[in-house]
């Protein structure tokens, strides 16, 4: 017998129910928790555990794409030891995991709202779009979404499930628009028919998008927020390893974040 | 049954506690975070963050970095000052009804005096553990863990500001540990704790630059246990005051040979990380060892390896 408990159930374990491989080294995992979980909402993210051994040590941050019946769902690139390592988990194998944890997107009820997702930030942009499309009374939002090459753009279907048309822009202009979707979105802010205090915008993406967004809300005044990453140990707020700078000093990205005002973020 | 008569109660000098498992600072924030996760009165102590008398910031981002079977962690001394910490997160630690261990530093030998003085004046604090250590600091600072006859000043003025249980945090980035832990025990130390960090870096080979805006970190983590558990042989051989154990400790077989190396306490630092319960698991497989080996107090393995 245990002679103590944990207390929440912030910490478990989950199975894998799937592990597909969508392009090249990108993969959509679903994991299936073996006990009741905390509520998880867009913007939260789940520390998980890749190995039971002592090498990766420790878990790896990834953002909640979508809830599923019996779970969630996470959207990852392989880029290192631990991706390289989960991306070879199948069905029935057991992670341990952290979370729900983080802040979520503070959608406003009176907007409309615009999502911009870079690469793999349409990982929670993704969920983001799929409740607020869930939620009564909120207008279908807007989604702008860059790639490096049309092959990269994920969530064609699923985006389609939910009738959002994205604007797409690619780098090499083989889906969407050639160039970068800040400049896209530009152009759409500025094409005189927006009255811009009546749009938000919900981010997440590589830093230089979200720092040239962040430049273009603050120069039009819109309210924006973005997702952050930084390195993490605890992903609890204890051991102060994942800071970035705002207006407002060093905050930690696992507790006071991921997501944060665009105009309070320090590049 | 044997299993009545065991008792896990270990004496850091004064300070008397129900079992030898508690936090290493830092790791364990101010311990609200964990009792999200499991039932932290159960914990032998709670070591807190390192506190100075002004709050600090700390070191540019990134702080952290992964290397094989460790981490780096440049964090700097961030902290929220000694004020804040009364005010907003003892109260909490004192409901909990859990021993409260401050880790503290400074950066003059009356800053730390009074540091020692202010902490020391407060109810609910039931040692200090001052941290002499650290090797983010820049340059100039770390001396007062590496000199002795600096160290034994800067113990000696706290020793004066406190009557509170008294443990001195060695740095491992020294040549001979046994003697920093003589120095610290002449100087008036009622307990040692070692290991802090061990200084090291990581290279992005691609960018061509350093993994830590500080470009120099602390490595903790199971990469350090060998190291440490070697320093607390040592420092057992060379004092007769209790040592708390810490570096690496993920299992209560680690947390076994550190007592067995000399340690009559353990702290448990970068393991929160992996797992936020693994001190309770720690806690009962040391209890689990005992009843299998017919062990009824700790004081049968303390040294026992010597
Ligand atoms: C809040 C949060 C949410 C995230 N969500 C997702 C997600 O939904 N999908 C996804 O694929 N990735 C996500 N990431 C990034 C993911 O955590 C890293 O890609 C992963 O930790 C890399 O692990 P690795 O062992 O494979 O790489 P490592 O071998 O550790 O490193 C390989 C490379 O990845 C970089 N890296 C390592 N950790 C991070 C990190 N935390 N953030 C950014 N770069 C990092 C390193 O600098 C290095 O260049 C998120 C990160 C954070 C902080
Ligand atoms: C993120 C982090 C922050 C730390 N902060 C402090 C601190 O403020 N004061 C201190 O004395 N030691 C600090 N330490 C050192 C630990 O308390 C401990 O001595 C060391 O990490 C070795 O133990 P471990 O391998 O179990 O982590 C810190 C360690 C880490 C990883
Ligand atoms: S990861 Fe530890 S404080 Fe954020």
């Amino acid at each position: 017998m245990r002679s103590w408990k944990y207390v929440l159930s912030k910490l478990f374990k989950a199975v894998v129910t799937e592990n597909k491989r969508l392009i090249k080294d990108h993969y959509l995992l679903t994991l299936s928790p073996l006990k009741k979980i905390k509520k998880n909402r867009p913007g939260n993210f789940f520390m998980i555990s890749v190995e039971s051994g002592l090498d990766p040590l420790l878990k790896r941050p990834f953002s909640l794409h979508r809830s599923t019946k019996n779970g969630f769902q996470i959207l990852y690139r392989v880029v290192g030891k631990g991706t390289t390592i989960l991306s070879n988990k199948t069905p029935g194998d057991i992670l341990d995991v952290i979370g729900p944890l983080g802040n979520t997107f503070p959608v406003n009820n009176k907007h409309r709202n615009i999502l911009v997702a870079g690469g793999l930030g349409i990982a929670p942009i993704f969920g983001l779009a799929d409740s607020i499309v869930n939620s009564p009374g909120l207008e279908q939002p807007l989604l702008f979404y860059g790639a490096r090459t049309g092959k990269e753009v994920l969530c064609k279907k699923n985006l389609a499930d939910i009738s959002i048309r994205p604007v797409i822009a690619t780098d090499d202009g083989t889906a969407g628009k050639k160039g970068n979707i800040v400049k896209v979105l530009e152009k759409f802010l500025k094409s005189g028919s927006i009255n811009v205090n009546e749009y938000s915008i919900y981010a997440c993406g590589p830093k230089p998008m979200l720092k040239a967004l962040s430049a273009l809300t603050n120069k039009l005044g819109i309210k924006g927020y973005a997702a952050l990453e930084q390195s993490m140990a605890c992903g609890i707020g204890t051991c102060l390893g994942c800071v970035v700078h705002t207006t407002r000093g060093l905050k930690c990205v696992c507790k006071e974040g991921p997501v944060f005002p665009l105009n309070e973020i320090v590049w | 049954m044997k299993k009545k008569t065991i008792t896990l109660k270990v004496n850091i000098g004064k300070l008397k506690l129900k079992n030898p498992v508690m936090t290493a600072s830092g790791t364990f924030g101010y311990g609200r975070e964990y009792a999200e996760f499991f039932d932290i009165s159960r914990l032998g102590a709670v070591v807190v963050k390192g506190l100075s008398l002004k709050p600090r910031q700390g070191n540019q981002p990134p702080r952290i970095v992964e290397t094989a079977s460790g981490m780096l962690n440049s964090i700097g001394l961030q902290n929220i000052g000694i004020d804040s910490f009364i005010e907003n997160e003892l109260p909490f630690l004192k409901k909990v009804k859990v021993p409260v261990i401050v880790n503290f530093f400074g950066d003059s030998i009356p800053e730390y005096a009074e540091a020692a003085a202010k902490l020391g004046a407060t109810k609910g604090i039931h040692a200090l553990e001052m941290n002499i250590s650290c090797p983010n600091k820049q340059a100039g600072w770390s001396i007062f863990g590496t000199d002795p006859r600096v160290t034994s000043k800067v113990i000696m003025a706290v020793r004066k500001a406190t009557s509170l249980p008294l443990i001195v945090k060695l740095s491992p980035n020294v040549t001979d540990i046994g003697l920093m832990a003589k120095t610290a025990e002449d100087a008036g130390a009622d307990a040692i704790s070692a290991i802090n960090t061990l200084t090291g870096m990581a290279i992005d080979i691609r960018s061509r630059k350093p993994k830590l805006a500080n470009i120099i970190g602390g490595l903790s983590g199971p990469a350090i246990k060998p190291v440490a558990l070697k320093m607390v042989w040592e420092c057992y051989k060379s004092v007769k005051i209790p040592i708390i154990g810490m570096g690496g400790i993920t299992t209560a077989e680690d947390a076994i040979e550190f007592m067995l190396a000399g340690a009559s306490a353990v702290a448990v630092g970068t393991g929160n990380f992996i797992n936020p319960a693994i001190t309770m698991e720690i806690l009962e497989g040391i209890t689990s060892f005992m009843e299998e080996e017919g062990i009824s107090s700790l004081k049968q393995l303390k040294g026992e390896a010597h």
